[in-house]
């Protein structure tokens, strides 16, 4: 009896925590597809409708939001990937002081954003008014300052991966005849694809999550990302097809998760039976 | 074993030094490695002989010393236009390339002359090309084949044994035709019995191709079993050359002794030549040309010891045997004469407690000059009765003035030393302990990195951190008449 209380128990706990995880994205999602403006207005859930997923692909606003948040998104992941993979390359091949760059490079992992954020905010200031470069913020501005946020993440991923490898891999390539960049290129980046891609979905997770940086760097000229457009939607009335957008930005990734992980396991079975 | 005919340096190592972050790993070394040998680079971990062969490679550059291939100055040259093609230690294969083009790898960046053009100004210039598909399927298949492993050329090397996977990186650094073939610990992590198996398919992949092997091991069997030629390395300094059998046979010192095979290794006197003296007993030996009552270190083979009964008219030994333990062909025991333990291999029988005499013949005592005799600093009188060396400053009566720089010298015997350190007029660290017998000569560096050697009866492990203190009245002290010490690097 004892056994099947303390069974009941922890499959209890567990679905108390799921519950908590998950129940804010279900209500997303349930209610993404309701048209009532209003959670809990006296018409309840209203009818079963698409409705709302229409509304956002009109909403122009919205949609421009959203590209802008895909363009540096994507961008900015791609550059943080290749600076963030040469760096932990040229780390792991450093003699002296590398465990202090190694640390300095990660400081800003653990430190606040806002930091970062009025960092760059004063930047573009002294950029404009001490160094008198025309600078406007901008798409461009977020881009550069959503690189430099994600960069350090991407060497977090890429750095493990190296330290797995032979120590000896880059110099086989040399010894074969490859030139350093060669070696470099040819045996030593194809063992990195899987940590780089990891780097990149994690790079542009987090530029697509940010709001502290974004906010205080797009500057007046009425660049909106979708974080920034929810918040400033909040001050009025939220808008319910942010509630569509979420349910599509949740299925995505998913999809893309339960596809990286097929793949890796395919891969690794692979590797086992060969 | 056929002997190439074309006898030449192949490689010539000068000069060389090494240091990383001021340790010297290679000091001053000189090597010349004939055409078609195949020589071992043999030594403890730590003793440079992996910065060696990583400095023929082109992967580290000496700090000073010039290294040539066949006469040619390599010393600044890349890894990747050197003629030298390597096998790691841990295989280093590439995991994203299959078997196949694992081999190819090299053969594909490879340029080869294709005869000569002139040029647009009238020159001759000669031409490269890269080589064809089919000439280096035909290369792969044959480096494969030679290495046991033809019908594995789609496989993913993952998938392979740790042997196979060795027989890959093998025929992926002979398939480039290199001039030396570099071997750095290849079978280091392979099991005992593979380890037998490469062991005699790189000998004969030696024969077969003809080139030559530099191959890098701690392991003195391997060393022994395989090579033409052993260097014998420690400290970054080449111990001995020789073929196995003369440095199992006739090691230089005794450290060569001590590693190379199980020995006794005793001090004794030479008393004249053929004649010397230890543990109270003069032996007739085969060694001469030291100088009269000259300390040397002596090293008996186990095998080389013949027991006999006690009542036995023959040996020159009466001993205790301590223990005895049957090893299949041979007993091998521990037996206890005039204090020392000898270890003994021998098919007569003897049972711990058992007295025996002890034989041995002429031929199987092996003379050695000590590696040093006492220990030799330049110091300087720093005041009334005090001179420093080594870091230290050390109470000494003398009558010079202060500030002459002086020679001290220091008998093994005069040092001692304590576990604490604060109990030492000087730190050092244990680098190195050889058991002779009945008591160990300990080697120690000071941190001014100069080396100690001691006799002790304490046992002291490597890395240990000692104090060192020096009994005064046993050292003793010269004037250094010229300033020697101009040649400061």
């Amino acid at each position: 009896m004892n056994k099947k209380l303390s069974l009941i128990l922890r499959w209890a706990f567990l679905i108390i925590v799921l519950v908590a995880i998950y129940l804010p994205i279900a209500l997303i999602v349930v209610y993404s597809f309701s048209a009532e403006k209003n959670i809990g207005s006296e018409n309840g859930f209203g009818e079963f409708t698409f409705s709302l997923y229409s509304q956002l692909f009109q909403n122009s606003q919205l949609m421009e939001a959203t590209l802008n948040t895909l363009i540096i998104g994507v961008v900015s992941a791609l550059l943080a990937t290749f600076i963030g993979t040469f760096t932990a390359v040229g780390l792991y091949y450093m003699r002296k002081g590398k465990k202090t760059v190694n640390f300095i490079s990660q400081i800003t992992v653990v430190n606040a954003e806002i930091v970062t954020a009025v960092g760059f905010f004063l930047l573009s200031i002294f950029i404009r008014d001490v160094l008198s470069i025309p600078l406007n913020k901008g798409i461009g501005w977020l881009i550069v300052a959503h690189t430099v946020l994600t960069t350090p993440y991407v060497i977090l991923s890429v750095g493990p991966r190296l330290n797995q490898l032979n120590p000896n891999l880059y110099e086989a390539g040399l010894d074969l005849g490859a030139g350093p960049m060669r070696s470099l290129f040819t045996v030593v980046m194809p063992q990195l694809i899987s940590s780089m891609i990891s780097g990149f979905a994690l790079a542009f997770t987090l530029s697509l999550d940010d709001f502290v940086v974004t906010n205080l760097n797009k500057g007046t000229g009425g660049v909106n990302t979708i974080s920034t457009f929810v918040y400033a939607n909040l001050k009025r009335n939220l808008d319910p097809s942010i509630r569509a957008l979420s349910t599509i930005i949740f299925v995505i990734v998913l999809a893309v998760l339960i596809v990286f992980n097929i793949v890796k396991n395919k891969k690794q079975k692979a590797a086992q039976v060969g | 074993m056929r002997e190439p005919r074309v006898l030449d340096k192949i490689i010539e190592v000068k000069n060389v030094t090494k240091v990383f972050d001021d340790t010297t790993v290679i000091d001053e070394l000189n090597l010349s490695i004939r055409r078609g040998q195949f020589i071992t680079l043999l030594g403890p971990s730590g003793c440079g002989k992996t910065t060696l062969l990583r400095m023929i490679a082109g992967f580290v550059a000496p700090t000073s010393g010039n290294i040539y291939i066949e006469g040619q100055d390599v010393t600044t040259i890349p890894p990747y236009k050197r003629p030298v093609n390597t096998v790691f230690q841990k295989y280093a294969l590439f995991p994203h390339l299959n078997v196949f083009k694992n081999v190819a790898f090299g053969l594909k960046l490879k340029k080869v002359p294709c005869g000569e053009k002139l040029n647009s100004k009238g020159e001759k210039v000669e031409q490269f090309r890269k080589f064809t598909k089919e000439e280096i399927e035909q290369k792969v298949n044959r480096a494969l084949r030679l290495v046991g492993l033809e019908d594995y050329g789609h496989r993913d090397v993952n998938s392979l044994s740790g042997g196979q996977q060795q027989r890959v990186a093998i025929a992926r650094a002979i398939v480039c035709e290199p001039k030396v073939l570099l071997l750095d610990e290849p079978l280091g992590a392979l099991d005992l019995k593979m380890r037998k198996e490469m062991q005699i398919e790189l000998t004969k992949m030696h024969r077969e191709l003809g080139i030559t092997f530099i191959y890098v091991t701690h392991d003195q069997e391997e060393a022994l079993t395989m090579s033409n030629v052993v260097v014998v390395l420690n400290d970054g300094l080449i111990q001995q050359i020789g073929t196995p059998k003369q440095v199992y046979d006739e090691p230089a010192n005794a450290f060569v002794a001590d590693f190379i095979g199980e020995s006794n290794i005793i001090s004794g006197t030479m008393i004249k030549d053929f004649s010397v003296k230890f543990l109270d007993t003069v032996f007739v030996c085969e060694d001469k040309g030291f100088a009269k009552n000259e300390r040397v270190d002596l090293v008996i083979r186990p095998e080389d010891i013949d027991v006999f009964p006690e009542n036995s008219e023959q040996g020159q030994l009466t001993g205790t045997v301590l223990s005895a333990v049957f090893k299949g062909t041979y007993y091998e025991m521990e037996i206890e004469a005039n204090g020392y333990e000898f270890t003994v291999q021998s098919t007569t029988e003897a049972r711990p407690g058992q007295k025996v005499k002890l034989l041995i013949k002429p031929n199987g005592i092996h003379i050695m000059k000590k590696l040093r005799t006492v220990n030799e600093f330049v110091g300087e009188v720093s005041g009334e009765n005090t001179v420093d060396f080594c870091g230290g400053s050390f109470e000494i009566p003398t009558t010079l003035e202060k500030g002459t720089p002086v020679k001290v010298y220091v008998p093994f015997d005069a040092v001692e030393l304590t576990d604490d350190e604060e109990d030492g007029e000087i730190g050092a660290n244990v680098t190195h302990v050889l058991y002779k017998g009945s008591y160990y000569q300990v080697q120690i560096y000071t941190d001014t990195d100069e080396d100690f050697y001691i006799d002790t009866t304490d046992e002291w492990d490597i890395d240990d951190r000692v104090g060192v203190k020096i009994n005064k009245s046993k050292i003793r002290l010269e004037v250094i008449a010229h300033e020697e010490e101009s040649d400061e690097n």
